[in-house]
């Protein structure tokens, strides 16, 4: 059952490779952790996945069907949360709300699903300030939320937890969790926290250096992973 | 020496304005409104080739910002010059008729502040296009709604395009001059004096008290346009 | 948020709704342009129904106040035209004549405005008011030049500013005066291009009213029409001397010269009309009456009555230094240069 399939994804900067060959499942329902190290191509392969941008071969298929010359179609069911929180100059509600009104949501609706997603986020009171006089925390939450309340099939989020207080990663763990039970949304997070994963994910793959060298369940892949790299990037021995 | 002249400036311009002096309340309207026009011209064109500049990537992008960027420094004179060339009966633009008369100044000065107008514009929107574009289609825009998305943040800083523009206007001097004349009969509706002419004018003459008491005028509108401007952008965040 | 709200989910309806936006902006766009053609349009009309003419002059005939003041308001209560003067200067009057920006000028350098109908712009010249440029200075006068005539003025001022004790001032700047000043220059024996380089001879390329702010700060001589300095004296502004005021070389003429219809399609028909009353009675009286209150005496001297009277030293002067020679005859426009005119041109055979 899968939402996802990804067959010999590659990108190309100019002269450099950054996905090489990615070969990936992403399966209804599940939390799929990403992790490596940094500018192993995470955000590449996030942002290929999110169809932010194209990859340069491969062939990327969602619900089974070829997404080649279709983007804008599917993209609609796909959000991405990024590493940096990009805020609307605007209050707190109108960025929520902006994803609904786009989608022509009654103001009631709105109201509703807006509140609904600030108690997730636990930002209760918040509406009316400036979403961007926030820390940065509160504007991850409020990017957060703002991805939730549209109910997306795919969430896609940009080691959305990085530079933040444990409280803040506590709330946001909870609301990941918690649309993932209620909604069966799928969600791919890339993550430096090894423990984080550990936490949330069904499954995990490791990209290195723009190759996926491994793709398991995620208790199964840190107890015992199959690959050499894999093995000593857990431990934390791998350095360059 | 020099204090008294600036003393005296202050009281005449006191007193002009207090008496609601006729002959100044005409300069002064005029001046606003010359280059209030010439605001609304450059706007017209600046506004979609600096919206444009601004969110498309394109051979040559970084040529034509090289090009508007050393536009901006333009001498008054110089330009003044090239358009009394241009407008003038024996010139190509002489049909236009537009040589001593406030459209030809407007004009003028809207031409002076079309690469101000759309420098800035250009900066506003690259400053917020990617991240807000990618945002919006993220969250399920379209192509448009992303650009219009784009423009609404970048709206701050269209706002201060355009005051930078009106005062760029408002307080050049080498146009209005060599476009305009300096015209001013008491009565008349085709006067091209403003508040730069004048100043220069009276300078010329020795009557330096009415000419501080002009620029008073002058600087007074251009804070008071500064600051309505400052409190709108921060009614906006 | 359930799950049957996503199968549920409404169709995108915002990119309608962008669509109208982009359409209003359309809107104020179109409308903008609707202002901007109004307003053009709108002043287009005034400018039919008032007739103007534009007349390009001298700044020191124009700061003095008589064009604007005097002269403006009686003419257009006459006759309903607007007068619209502007004042560049000689050499830029006769530029914008040249260029079809005036209908007229009124400039006071003989050789340019020779020029100026030589090259078949200019015609119908006639002479309107005089009056005497002046060697003003240091009320010490350093140089000795107190009484004296201009050309030994002029020579003593070379000589004491050689030895470091008197400084000229020139406008060097194209206009009437300076054009005067030149001649004297030349006429005392002396070739302006070449003595404006030495280190005494300073040059401010400016205005008479800030060339004599400039004179009164540094305590220097230089030439200056009486108008400028007669206003300036009397603001306080500065306390300079008249020392060389006599002589026939010093006399200051001023003329109007019409373009030429065949040049230019400009108001030919208003043009001779200002220029017809500027020399009537009723013109040259206020000429004459300008400044006398204020001053204590006149800036200018209705030229006409003594051209009438065809004697006279102030008359010989004007014909020497203000009437141009053709075939014989000294007149104030050479007949070639006249055109239509029903007009009297002053003129004797030399």
């Amino acid at each position: 059952m899968s939402l996802v399939e990804l067959r010999n994804i590659s990108k190309r900067y100019g002269n450099v490779l950054a996905l090489d060959k990615i070969n990936l499942e992403v399966r209804r329902g599940e939390i799929l952790a990403i992790i490596g190290n940094s500018g192993a191509g995470k955000t590449t392969l996030l942002r290929i996945l999110a169809m932010l941008e194209k990859q340069s071969e491969g062939e990327y298929y969602y619900d089974g069907i070829k997404v080649r010359g279709n983007e804008d179609y599917f993209r609609k069911k796909i959000t991405m949360v990024f590493q940096k929180p990009v805020m609307f100059n605007t209050s707190v509600y109108n960025n929520i709300a902006y994803g609904l009104k786009l989608r022509g949501y009654s103001k009631e609706e709105i109201n509703k699903k807006v509140r609904n997603a600030l108690r997730l986020v636990k930002l209760e009171g918040y509406e009316k300030y400036n979403a961007k006089r926030l820390s940065g925390g509160e504007q991850q939450r409020v990017a957060i939320a703002r991805a939730l309340v549209i109910d997306p099939e795919l969430l896609v989020m940009d080691e959305p937890t990085a530079n933040l207080d444990p409280t803040n990663v506590v709330i946001i763990e909870r609301a990941i969790k918690e649309i993932v039970e209620n909604n069966n949304t799928t969600v791919v997070l890339a993550t430096h926290n090894l423990f984080q994963a550990k936490r949330l994910s069904n499954r995990t793959a490791h990209l290195f250096n723009g190759r996926l060298i491994e793709v398991g369940e995620t208790r199964q892949l840190f107890e015992n992973p199959e690959n050499e790299i894999t093995k000593k990037f857990i431990t934390g021995e791998l350095y360059f | 020496m020099a204090w008294e002249y600036v003393l005296e400036g202050i009281k005449q311009a006191i007193h002009l304005i207090i008496t609601a002096n006729p002959d100044v309340i005409e300069i002064t309207l005029r001046s606003i409104r010359v280059s209030g026009m010439a605001t609304l011209m450059a706007a017209l064109w600046s506004f979609p080739i600096g919206i444009a500049i601004g969110m498309y990537n394109f051979r040559g992008k970084n040529i034509l910002k090289g090009f508007f960027n050393g536009l901006l420094g333009i001498p008054t004179v110089v330009l003044g010059l090239i358009l009394y060339l241009l407008l003038v009966p024996s010139g190509p633009l002489g049909f236009l008729r537009l040589i001593y008369t406030e459209m030809g100044i407007s004009l003028g000065q809207s031409l002076l502040i079309t690469p101000i107008m759309i420098s800035f514009i250009a900066n506003s929107i690259e400053v917020v296009e990617k991240d807000i574009r990618e945002l919006a289609i993220t969250l399920g825009a379209g192509k448009l709604e992303a650009s219009l998305a784009v423009m609404r943040e970048a709206i701050s800083g269209i706002l201060l395009s355009v005051i930078a523009s009106f005062n760029r206007a408002i307080a050049e001097l080498g146009i209005a001059i060599m476009i305009g004349g300096n015209i001013f009969v008491k009565g008349s509706a085709l006067n091209t004096r403003v508040l730069t002419t004048a100043m220069q004018m009276y300078t010329a003459r020795g009557e330096i008290d009415m000419a501080l008491a002009l620029g008073i005028i002058l600087l007074s509108i251009v804070f008071a346009v500064s600051t309505i401007s400052n409190i709108i952008q921060s009614r906006l965040t | 948020m359930h799950i049957g709200d996503r199968m549920s989910s409404k169709p995108f309806i915002k990119d309608r709704k962008a669509i109208s936006q982009s359409a209003w902006l359309v809107i104020v766009a179109v409308l903008l342009a609707g202002v901007i053609g109004l307003s053009w349009y709108f002043q287009t009309a005034q400018q039919a129904e008032q007739r103007v003419l534009t007349i390009s002059t001298t700044t020191s005939l124009y700061d003095t106040g008589l064009l604007e003041n005097a002269i403006a308001p009686a003419f257009k209560e006459k006759t309903g035209i607007e007068l619209h003067f502007i004042p560049k200067g000689t050499g830029a009057a006769i530029q914008d004549a040249m260029n079809g920006a005036a209908d007229a000028i009124i400039v006071h350098a003989r050789s340019k405005e020779l020029d100026f109908m030589e090259k078949g712009y200019g015609v119908n010249r006639k002479v309107i008011a005089y009056n005497f440029f002046a060697i003003v200075g240091p009320e010490d006068d350093p140089a000795g030049i107190r009484g004296l005539s201009p050309v030994e003025a002029l020579k003593k001022i070379v000589e004491e500013g050689r030895k470091g004790n008197a400084i000229w001032v020139s406008r060097d700047d194209g206009s009437g005066t300076n054009t005067k000043e030149i001649a004297l220059w030349k006429k005392a024996g002396f070739n302006y291009s070449e003595i404006k380089n030495e280190p005494w001879f300073r040059c401010t390329g400016t205005g008479m009213g800030k060339t004599l702010n400039y004179c009164n700060n540094v305590r220097a001589y230089t030439l200056s029409d009486m108008g400028t300095y007669l206003k300036y004296r009397k603001d306080g502004l500065i306390d300079l001397d008249v020392l060389v005021d006599e002589g026939e070389e010093l006399i200051n003429i001023y003329s109007i010269i019409v373009v030429n219809p065949e040049k230019y399609n400009k108001d030919f028909d208003g043009a001779m009309q200002l220029a017809k009353w500027l020399v009537s009675e009723e013109g040259q009286k206020i000429i004459g009456e300008y400044g006398v209150e204020e001053y204590g005496r006149p800036l200018f001297y209705p030229a006409v009555e003594v051209l009438e009277k065809k004697s006279g030293d102030i008359y010989n002067w004007i014909v020497k230094y203000g009437f141009i020679e053709d075939n014989g005859v000294w007149s104030e426009c050479p007949e070639k240069y006249r055109y239509k005119a029903n007009i009297e041109f002053f003129e004797v055979k030399i």
